[in-house]
């Protein structure tokens, strides 16, 4: 089970690249599609499940695309 | 263990598509200003003064009440908005062709008076909307459309340092200059912008951010390299740090 993961808003994403280059594990890439405006988005590439929420994306992304998820323990369960 | 939301666009942002150039750090600012306002509690009691420039429709993405002022003005509008109605705080955001050029009057005074309003300054050394003319902070040496050899001193003059300006000022109650070309700076440069609104609703006086930002469509760059020349050139010619601080320590 992945720890954390990101979703990318693709449409409202202009392709600046400032989540790639802040990206301590580097498993943000440049998506081959195209959104509307015509920007390639990026889009998270974490098949080893690397991502650990550390939320560097978010707080670089000019256009507030990003939504950080991580893996929480609900109260009262056991890990 | 299930998932849950680290991190997700602030309440006090309206959805709306900014309008600002890919990497352009407008947005990144106006998010940390949403999540102040969210984490003091504050979104139904503030109003936004927005300025001309760039960020001209700030008030639609904003989930506040808000207008525009003419150019310049805003800290004029804001300081009867908040004589009027002292109940609200009250939040101008301005550029640098804004603030420091045709607002410096308005600026300068609403400061000296303490104005009990704060002030989110981004400072990118050029006049984005118009299409990159010299504004009066921009460095020396650069090259805009009406400084096509480099600002000269003899010719253009000294870049302003309205941070420099106004510390002298004794109705100012919180002053820094910060950048957030780095997470680690994003998160101090939300720390600054609480402290700013603090000295607002504590009613000790008027508060204002420098935020040293990037243009990289005007500058010619693309954004990342935009934001290694705010560490290369903008941090020497506008050291950081906190002018004034009559805030204090957060609980």
């Amino acid at each position: 089970m992945k720890k954390a993961y990101i979703e990318i808003d693709e449409e409202r994403c202009k392709g600046c690249g400032l989540c790639i280059s802040v990206c301590p594990q580097k498993i943000i890439r440049f998506s081959e599609r195209f959104n509307s405006k015509g920007y390639h988005p990026a889009e998270q590439n974490d098949p080893e499940g690397k991502c650990n929420g550390c939320g560097f994306c978010y707080m670089m992304c000019p256009d507030v695309c990003i939504t950080v998820y991580r893996l929480t323990p609900v109260r009262g369960e056991t890990q | 263990m299930e998932y849950k939301v680290a991190y997700r666009m602030p309440e006090s942002l309206s959805k709306k598509q900014f309008s600002y150039c890919p990497g352009c750090h407008h947005g990144i600012v106006h998010r940390l200003i949403a999540e102040v306002i969210d984490e003091l509690g504050i979104r139904e009691k503030t109003i936004i003064v927005a300025p001309v420039g760039c960020s001209v429709f700030a008030y639609e993405f904003f989930e506040l009440d808000g207008t525009v002022a003419a150019h310049g003005r805003a800290l004029a509008v804001a300081t009867g908005m908040k004589r009027a109605r002292p109940d609200l705080v009250v939040f101008t955001y301005q550029g640098d062709g804004d603030l420091a050029a045709i607002g410096t009057a308005e600026t300068i005074h609403a400061a000296n008076r303490g104005e009990r309003v704060t002030t989110i300054f981004i400072n990118n050394a050029i006049y984005g909307m118009t299409g990159g003319q010299m504004a009066p902070t921009t460095l020396l040496g650069m090259k805009t459309t009406t400084s096509p050899h480099g600002r000269s001193p003899e010719r253009e003059g000294y870049p302003i340092h309205v941070c420099e300006v106004l510390k002298e000022l004794r109705g100012v109650a919180y002053l820094a200059r910060t950048k957030v070309n780095t997470p680690k700076d994003v998160i101090n440069t939300k720390k600054h912008i609480k402290k700013a609104f603090l000295a607002q609703l504590k009613d000790i006086g008027f508060g204002l951010v420098e935020v040293l930002s990037t243009c990289p469509t005007n500058w010619g760059m693309d954004p990342l390299k935009a934001g290694r020349w705010i560490d290369e050139y903008m941090v020497k010619e506008y050291p950081l740090g906190v002018f004034v601080d009559k805030v204090g320590e957060e609980k």
